[in-house]
């Protein structure tokens, strides 16, 4: 087996050794700080120790038990559901009108679109600090659900314009020769063949929502604290166990996600 | 015939010829208005939340703390106190975005390179770190880097080491932190032009005589260089303006750019030193971004 040619050009395998040796140590990199923390969560120490001299589950208690804690998940939860419902809808939206005509105006809109994904995040922050207290928006789920669907909006519309891009614009038209309005022939012929795309949109939407940090510092305070400035408020002033716990939640869905797409996607493409 | 035939494809209006060319322009311009409005709701969302809030810092980065027009937030940035900032930053940036360049090369090579199933693992061990929220990975590695974090614990109980490493709260754990943070964003369009890259070139380079080694370096290696490049300038911006982990990492100790900002905001109250150290990482991330884009273009003319 390790003499078997690897490309066209007769390296074999067994050349190749260092190769794969140098590739599983940067995998492991990526990798093992990721799942470290689950092992780590089940500690039954007061600190952070690999590996656990007991196990317990008291961290996952402290976590599910603290109203603060809670609090803060549900106001996470609620900011990324509706920043995905929202981002989702007019970033589309948007996708949708750019891509019908291809003018300098409509290049002009895509460049706008994608403008939140260039500015850093710490100007972003500062600066609807600075709005959002003109406008008494601070503090509130509506500012954060407003700068999170900002933030969103140039993922759904990559995502959305990717799926477009590979879709024959033909079908919407026969579909509308055919009687259908723009809005039906839309709902009908076009989304369920983009849908994918949409999806996609959707799932980044919830992420860039649920894991921003740096806006939410500064924006997110009080009752509406969020899960992500809640954890980073905790990890800079002290390292409390139960952040591991949540970490492992968070881990575990991201793997939960990415098996659920696994078996989704050879149907997908059939 | 510049009709249907070629309008079916991209379903993109040509210009209407003919008795009802003034109808059909009409309705065509309508058209056109409705797909604008299409993209009125999120321009205003943009606008309102992003523009607005960034013209008001550039406009207040222009005036002293007496309200008068003047220089003097740009001035302080000479500052020694600035200018160390400004050195490290971009000194970690530097570090950060060559080491991801030179980690994510041969990860990205093996996945392009490989069959169906090790790349698919590949991919995943990639996929993992990139949809795990940043603050679980810093926590991660505060955690690792620690003095009684589990590197040092493994490098005593070898004997390797007899007192614990600094490895954290300082530069060299910021840059590990921001190393694991931005390397996904290296690999994956370093992947993408490693995959556009015709095996045939290779066979054809073999076939002329050259060996696997001047095949890869003369053949292989330059066609890569565009998705290199992006990947590093990405990854070098994201680092200018990067918060989370050099603040976590650092533990205060490595001041760079993002936290500069930040500290006079939360620490000072100061918003013109906040907004002028912003226009100016605003700047400096265009420079780049567009400088990368102008010497993508020019690889590509010459390439043709």
């Amino acid at each position: 087996m390790l003499s078997d040619p690897v490309t066209p050009t007769q390296i074999t395998r067994g050349q190749r050794l260092w190769l794969y040796a140098l590739v599983t140590l940067i995998a492991l990199f990526l990798v093992v700080p990721c799942l470290l923390v689950i092992p780590m969560s089940f500690s039954g120490g007061t600190y952070l120790e690999f590996p656990p001299k007991s196990l317990s589950l008291r961290w996952y208690q402290a976590f599910l038990g603290s109203p603060e804690w809670r609090q803060a998940t549900l106001t996470s939860l609620k900011s990324a559901g509706l920043t995905t419902v929202i981002a989702t809808v007019l970033g589309t939206a948007a996708a949708w009108g750019i891509h019908q005509r291809s003018t300098v105006f409509s290049q002009g809109l895509r460049g706008l679109f994608m403008l939140p994904m260039l500015v850093p995040l710490i100007l972003v922050a500062i600066g609807l600090f600075f709005l959002f207290s003109r406008l008494g928006l601070n503090g509130t789920l509506t500012g954060l659900v407003l700068a999170h669907t900002m933030l969103a909006i140039p993922f759904v519309v990559i995502a959305v314009g990717n799926g477009l891009s590979s879709y024959d614009m033909s079908q919407h038209m026969v579909a509308q020769s055919l009687g259908a309005n723009g809005l039906v022939a839309f709902f009908t012929v076009t989304l369920p063949q983009i849908r994918i795309s949409v999806l996609s949109g959707a799932v980044f939407a919830f992420i860039t929502s649920f894991d921003e940090v740096v806006v939410g510092l500064f924006i997110a305070s009080g009752s509406n604290e969020t899960l992500a400035r809640r954890m980073f408020s905790n990890i800079r002033d002290q390292v409390d166990p139960t952040v591991a716990a949540i970490s492992s939640l968070l881990v575990g869905m991201v793997v939960i996600g990415m098996a659920v797409f696994m078996i989704l996607q050879p149907k997908a493409k059939r | 015939m510049t009709g249907l035939a070629d309008r079916m494809p991209s379903g993109r209006a040509t210009r209407p010829e003919g008795i009802n060319a003034p109808l059909l322009r009409r309705a065509a311009r309508q058209e056109g208005i409705g797909f604008a409005l299409l993209s009125l709701p999120g321009v205003i969302v943009v606008v309102l939340v992003l523009v607005l809030p960034m013209a008001w810092l550039f406009w207040m980065s222009a005036f002293d703390n007496a309200g008068n027009l003047s220089l003097e937030n740009y001035e302080r940035m000479l500052r020694p106190i600035y200018q160390r900032t400004f050195t490290t930053t971009f000194r970690i940036a530097f570090v950060v975005s060559i080491a991801c360049g030179v980690l994510a090369y041969p990860i990205a090579y093996l996945m392009a390179q490989s069959g169906p199933r090790l790349s698919m693992l590949l991919m995943l061990c990639v996929m993992l770190p990139f949809w795990t929220s940043v603050l679980v990975r810093t926590y991660a590695w505060l955690v690792l880097l620690q003095r009684t974090g589990l590197i040092n614990a493994a490098l005593m109980d070898l004997g390797l080491i007899s007192e614990p490493l600094a490895l954290v709260h300082n530069e060299l754990g910021t840059i590990i932190g921001m190393v694991h943070v931005m390397l996904p964003f290296m690999i994956l369009p370093l992947y993408a032009s490693m995959k556009a890259i015709d095996p045939a070139l290779l066979l054809a380079a073999a076939n002329c005589g050259a060996t696997p080694a001047q095949g890869f370096r003369q053949v292989y290696l330059p066609q890569t260089f565009s998705g290199l490049a992006s990947g590093i300038s990405l990854v070098f911006v994201m680092c200018l303006g990067f918060f989370v982990t050099p603040v976590l990492l650092g533990g205060g100790r490595v001041s760079m750019w993002a936290q500069q900002i930040s500290d006079n905001i939360s620490l000072y109250g100061n918003w013109g030193a906040a907004s002028s150290l912003g226009v100016v990482l605003v700047l400096c991330t265009a420079f780049v971004l567009g400088g990368m884009r102008m010497a993508l273009a020019q690889i590509e003319k010459r390439g043709r």
